[in-house]
C-alpha cells in the first residue's frame, strides 16, 4: 500500500525541516475514492439504493399504515396469485396488515439499526485499534484483552441475552450488536498500525514533535482506511443478518413495529396457508445482504487483492 | 511453543471467567423470575420465601461466589423452571445438537473440499462461477428464512419429510441440510484460494513438466498441501457444530442445546442460562484456542 502523505522538505537556514502536508492524506484518499466509485457494479448498488429509498421515504411510499389491522382482509394472497387483491400487492398477514407496507417500514427499522451498529462499532473499533497499535505496551494488552474477550463470546447467544436482559427496544439491539462487533475492527486497525508505526514518515512526524493524536488522525488514519473499509464491507452483511435473527427470535424491536426478522417470524405459523408473509421479508433480507456482500467482494478486489484473506475468528454469525 | 500454549490457556480461562460474570449479571438484570414462577395469588411473603429458597435474596457477588464454587465441582445448580439438575438437562440435550452438528460438519468439510478444488481447477469456467454463487448465497441468505422455505417446499408441499421435531432419519434431513449450507461457504472459499495458490507454485509446474497426469497432479500433490488452512477453519466450524444453532433448532423444534439456552433466556431461568451459555462459551474458547495453537504450530512467527 502506498503512503498517501506528501511531505515537503524545506531547507531553511541549512536545516532540513519536513513540512508534513496537513490534508495530503485525505486529498489523495478522496481522489482515489472517486476513481473507484466510477466503476461500481450497477445492479447491486441500485438494489441497495432502492432499499435505502424505502427506508428514508417509508411514510411516503408505503400504501398503508404498517400497523393498520383489517381483519376482513386477513391472509389475502399477493395480487399475482388467485384470490389476490390489487389493493394489497404482496398480500396481507393474519391481522390483515399489508405485507408491502410492513416490508417498506421494516426496511426503515432494519436498515437504521444496521447502519447505527456499523457506525458505532466501526468508530469504536477504529479508535481502540489506533490507540492500542500506536501506544502499545500495557494499553495495548489491556485493550486487546477486551477485544479478544468480546470476540470469544458465543455470538448470537450473547446478543440474545443482552437483548432480553436490557429490555426490548431499538437502543438495546444497537448496543448488543455493537458490543459484539467492535473488536473485529480494532484488531484489523491495530494490525495495520503495527505495520506502519516504524515507517519513516511516522517516525519523522514523531521527531518533528507531532502529538500522538495528530499522528493518529493525520497520518495513520488515511493509511488504515483501506483495511478498515474492508472490514466494514465484511461486517455490514453480518450485522443485517444478526439484526434479522434477533428480530426473528423475538429479541429485537418489539411489536407492532415491523422489522424484517420479526416479519418472517410472523408468518411462521402460516407457511402452509399464507407463505407470502414470511417469504417476502426474508427475500428482502437475503437480497440486500447478497448485494452488500457482492459489492464488498468487488471493493476488496479493487482495493487490494492481498486484503482478501483476512481471518476473523469467532466473528458473529447469524446462527 | 509450550509457553505460547500456556499463555493462551490462561487467557482463555480469564475470558471464561469474565464471560461468566457478564452472563451472571445480565441474567439477573432481566427481571425477577420469581414473578414468573409463582401463581398470581401469591402474597409478598410467599414471594420473599421463594426467593430465599432459591438463594436469590443474597447480594449478587455472594450468589456469584456460590455459583462458581459449585460449578468448579460440576454442580451447575437447579433449573428454576422444572427443578431439574442443570447439568443433567444440558447432558440430555447436548448430544442432540451433536447429532445434527456432526453430520453438518462432516458434510460441509467434504463438500467444501470437493467444490473448492473443482472451482480452483476450473478457474473462471462455469464450475467456478457456480461455486462462487453458492458460496455467496450461503453467506447472504438468512438461515431462519431458508429453513422455513425448505419446510414449506419439502415438507408441506411435497410431503417428503416431516416438518419438525426429532425422530426418524427423515427428521434429520432438513436441519442437517440447512446447517451444512451455511457452514459450506467458508470451507469452499478457503479451499479454492489455497488450491489456486498451490497450483501456481514451482513444484506443481515441475510435476506437470515431469509428465504426470493432471489428475495425479491435482489429487496427489496439490491437494495435500492445500489442506492446511482447512484444519484451522475446521476448528471454527467445530465450535459452531458442537454448540448447536439456536435458529435451526428453534425452527425445527430440535431439542438441542441452542434451543435450551434460548428457552432458558425467555423464562429468565438463571441457572439454566448460566449453564448453557457457559458451556457454549467453553466450546467456543476451546476451539479458538485450538485454532490459534494450530496456527502457531504451522507458523512459528505467531508466538508470544
Amino acid at each position: 500500500m502506498t503512503e498517501s502523505v506528501a511531505s515537503r522538505v524545506v531547507e531553511h537556514h541549512g536545516v532540513v525541516r519536513a513540512r508534513l502536508s496537513r490534508n495530503a492524506g485525505a486529498r489523495a484518499s478522496g481522489a482515489r475514492a472517486w476513481g473507484i466509485a466510477r466503476k461500481i457494479p450497477i445492479v447491486p448498488t441500485a438494489i441497495i439504493g432502492l432499499f435505502m429509498v424505502f427506508a428514508v421515504f417509508a411514510p411516503l411510499l408505503a400504501p398503508y399504515d404498517p400497523t393498520r389491522i383489517a381483519l376482513p382482509q386477513k391472509l389475502t394472497p399477493p395480487l399475482f396469485i388467485e384470490g389476490g387483491n390489487p389493493a394489497y400487492v404482496l398480500g396481507t398477514d393474519a391481522l390483515g396488515r399489508d405485507v408491502l407496507s410492513r416490508l417498506i417500514w421494516g426496511a426503515r427499522i432494519s436498515l437504521t439499526i444496521s447502519a447505527a451498529v456499523v457506525l458505532l462499532s466501526s468508530a469504536v473499533g477504529l479508535f481502540v485499534g489506533l490507540a492500542a497499535g500506536y501506544i502499545g505496551g500495557r494499553t495495548d494488552s489491556f485493550l486487546m484483552r477486551f477485544a479478544d474477550g468480546s470476540l470469544a463470546f458465543p455470538g448470537i447467544l450473547m446478543a440474545l441475552l443482552f437483548a432480553i436482559s436490557l429490555g426490548p427496544g431499538v437502543s438495546t439491539v444497537i448496543l448488543a450488536l455493537s458490543v459484539l462487533g467492535w473488536a473485529s475492527y480494532a484488531r484489523i486497525v491495530r494490525g495495520e498500525v503495527l505495520r506502519l508505526r516504524n515507517l519513516e514518515f511516522i517516525v519523522g512526524a514523531r521527531v518533528v514533535g507531532a502529538s500522538a493524536g495528530r499522528i493518529m488522525a493525520t497520518h495513520l488514519f488515511p493509511n488504515v482506511l483501506d483495511a478498515w473499509v474492508v472490514m466494514i464491507t465484511l461486517q455490514i452483511g453480518l450485522v443485517v443478518l444478526s439484526e434479522a435473527t434477533l428480530g426473528f427470535l423475538g429479541a429485537g424491536v418489539p411489536p407492532p413495529t415491523p422489522s424484517w426478522g420479526s416479519l418472517v417470524s410472523d408468518g411462521r405459523n402460516f407457511i402452509d396457508s399464507a407463505w407470502w408473509i414470511s417469504f417476502f421479508p426474508g427475500l428482502a433480507i437475503g437480497l440486500l445482504v447478497l448485494c452488500v456482500n457482492y459489492l464488498g467482494d468487488w471493493l476488496r478486489d479493487t482495493l487490494d487483492p492481498r486484503l482478501r484473506r483476512t481471518r476473523q475468528p469467532g466473528e458473529l454469525t447469524a446462527f | 511453543m509450550g509457553r505460547y500454549l500456556l499463555v493462551r490457556c490462561i487467557e482463555s480461562l480469564v475470558t471464561l471467567v469474565v464471560i461468566s460474570m457478564v452472563v451472571f449479571v445480565l441474567a439477573r438484570a432481566s427481571g425477577d423470575p420469581v414473578t414468573l414462577l409463582i401463581s398470581d395469588k401469591a402474597t409478598a411473603q410467599d414471594m420473599a420465601l421463594l426467593k430465599q429458597q432459591l438463594g436469590l435474596d443474597q447480594p449478587v457477588p455472594v450468589q456469584y461466589w456460590v455459583f462458581i464454587t459449585n460449578a468448579v465441582t460440576g454442580n451447575l445448580g437447579k433449573s428454576l423452571a422444572d427443578k431439574g439438575d442443570v447439568g443433567r438437562l444440558i447432558a440430555d440435550r447436548f448430544p442432540n445438537s451433536l447429532l445434527i452438528g456432526g453430520p453438518a460438519l462432516a458434510l460441509s468439510t467434504v463438500l467444501g473440499i470437493a467444490l473448492g478444488v473443482a472451482a480452483a481447477v476450473g478457474r473462471n469456467t462455469w464450475v467456478d462461477k457456480a461455486v462462487r454463487v453458492v458460496s455467496i448465497l450461503g453467506q447472504s441468505v438468512p438461515s431462519f428464512w431458508l429453513a422455513i422455505m425448505l419446510i414449506m417446499v419439502f415438507s408441506v408441499m411435497l410431503r417428503l419429510v416431516p416438518t419438525s421435531g426429532m425422530g426418524s432419519l427423515d427428521h434429520y434431513v432438513l436441519p442437517v441440510a440447512v446447517l451444512t449450507f451455511f457452514a459450506l461457504p467458508l470451507r469452499t472459499r478457503l479451499m479454492r484460494s489455497s488450491m489456486l495458490e498451490i497450483l501456481d507454485t514451482e513444484y506443481v509446474k515441475l510435476a506437470r513438466a515431469k509428465g504426470l497426469s493432471e489428475g495425479s497432479v491435482i489429487w496427489r500433490h496439490a491437494l495435500k498441501n492445500a489442506l492446511s488452512p482447512q484444519l484451522t477453519s475446521f476448528g471454527l466450524t467445530l465450535a459452531f457444530a458442537i454448540t448447536g444453532s439456536v435458529v435451526v433448532e428453534t425452527v425445527f423444534a430440535w431439542p438441542g442445546l441452542g434451543q435450551l439456552a434460548y428457552q432458558a433466556m425467555l423464562s429468565r431461568d438463571y441457572p439454566l442460562i448460566q449453564g448453557t451459555v457457559l458451556l457454549v462459551a467453553v466450546f467456543v474458547l476451546a476451539s479458538n484456542l485450538l485454532v490459534d495453537v494450530l496456527y502457531a504450530y504451522v507458523d512459528p512467527r505467531i508466538r508470544y
